[in-house]
């Protein structure tokens, strides 16, 4: 068995998570240290399954997704509907978005919020601009 | 070219926000001190705004009112005539058209300009994921993995210009050379996707 500190990438933040048990074998079952990937993805395990918010997953049906060896990578983005991108050999995993809300959530015109810096370092947020009319323009030295 | 836009209706609640989409601030900062703007000029290094307002290209613009809301989706649309020869989309109509809308709450737009935010297929996500994945091996010198990843990325949405042209000046490419010229014209062999074609595609699932 090999325990190696992994990486989880969410929204542009970085969470390590602790050691990934895994046999090393690319065939056997990620798992990740549960709590602190939960923390990491924003959920909390409650009697009721996986929480967020007033959200609640049933887990009941899936008895293997967390085990003492920690929780199923792949199978906990299955549950929480986010595609995962892993690298096993580099121990680092990211989750994209989760796709059915998101979609939803453009699609019925929300502007999602975002905070970013300016040259200076000097942060600004979408949200602090409502009551005026903004044009975001996304560019690219490329 | 938005600093003017600025100067001229920014005392009616107008305001651009620019978004570098590049792999660092030393990037953009060339740009940025030439316009010398007063206006927010942000860096998004991680994409963040790439891939939340699912970006595919640059230069995207989106109009967002004073709720918050989305008054006009992903479009490309440039603020001068500089590089009409190669994208014939002239900057004329657009800025008009952007007067307009601070001036009366019209919302002008053509066919390119989709009637909503084209939704995000699982594919387009998870080649976010790979980017991102792929940026941060970058960052922590694993190089060979993270030109792993941008590459799925690459194929898993291969009109994600963003993904696949924004990852050549990491990867020590040239974005105006021959991998760009592949590029083009795999897009171009595809049938040129646009934000319009994404949007009116899913809406028919």
């Amino acid at each position: 068995m090999t325990t190696i500190p992994f990486t989880i990438i969410e929204n542009a933040k970085t969470h390590e998570v602790g050691a990934a048990a895994s046999a090393g074998n690319a065939d056997s079952v990620l798992r990740v240290p549960t709590e602190a990937t939960l923390e990491a993805l924003g959920w909390t395990q409650k009697p009721e399954g996986l929480c967020q918010g007033d959200v609640c997953i049933p887990i009941a049906s899936r008895p293997e997704l967390m085990t003492s060896e920690g929780v199923d990578l792949v199978g906990l983005g299955e549950m929480l509907g986010r595609p995962v991108a892993i690298d096993r050999e580099e121990s680092v995993a990211s989750f994209g978005a989760e796709v059915a809300s998101h979609g939803q959530q453009l699609a019925g015109g929300v502007a999602p919020d975002f905070t970013l810096p300016d040259l200076s370092g000097k942060e600004h947020s979408l949200s602090s601009f409502k009551g005026k009319k903004v044009l975001l323009i996304a560019y690219a030295s490329w | 070219m938005w600093q003017a836009l600025y100067e001229e209706l920014g005392d009616r609640g107008f305001v651009p926000i620019t978004i570098a989409v590049d792999a660092s601030a030393d990037d953009a900062r060339p740009f940025i001190e030439k316009a010398n703007p007063a206006h927010p000029s942000l860096i998004d290094t991680e994409h963040v705004v790439a891939h939340r307002y699912g970006m595919i290209n640059v230069p995207t613009v989106v109009w967002i009112d004073e709720d918050g809301h989305i008054a006009r989706p992903n479009t490309m649309e440039y603020g001068s005539d500089l590089f009409l020869e190669f994208t014939g989309r002239e900057s004329g109509p657009f800025l008009e058209a952007v007067r307009a809308w601070v001036e009366t709450g019209e919302i002008r737009g053509d066919e390119t300009v989709p009637s909503e935010m084209p939704p995000p297929t699982e594919e387009e996500e998870l080649a976010r994921a790979e980017w991102a994945l792929g940026w941060f091996l970058h960052q922590r010198g694993s190089t060979e993995a993270a030109h792993r990843h941008f590459d799925l990325a690459g194929e898993l949405s291969p009109d994600d210009w963003m993904i696949r042209r924004g990852s050549m000046p990491i990867r020590g490419q040239n974005p105006m050379g021959p991998e760009f010229f592949e590029l083009f014209k795999d897009w171009e062999s595809r049938g040129k996707r646009s934000y319009a074609s994404m949007a009116s595609e899913r809406r028919s699932e």
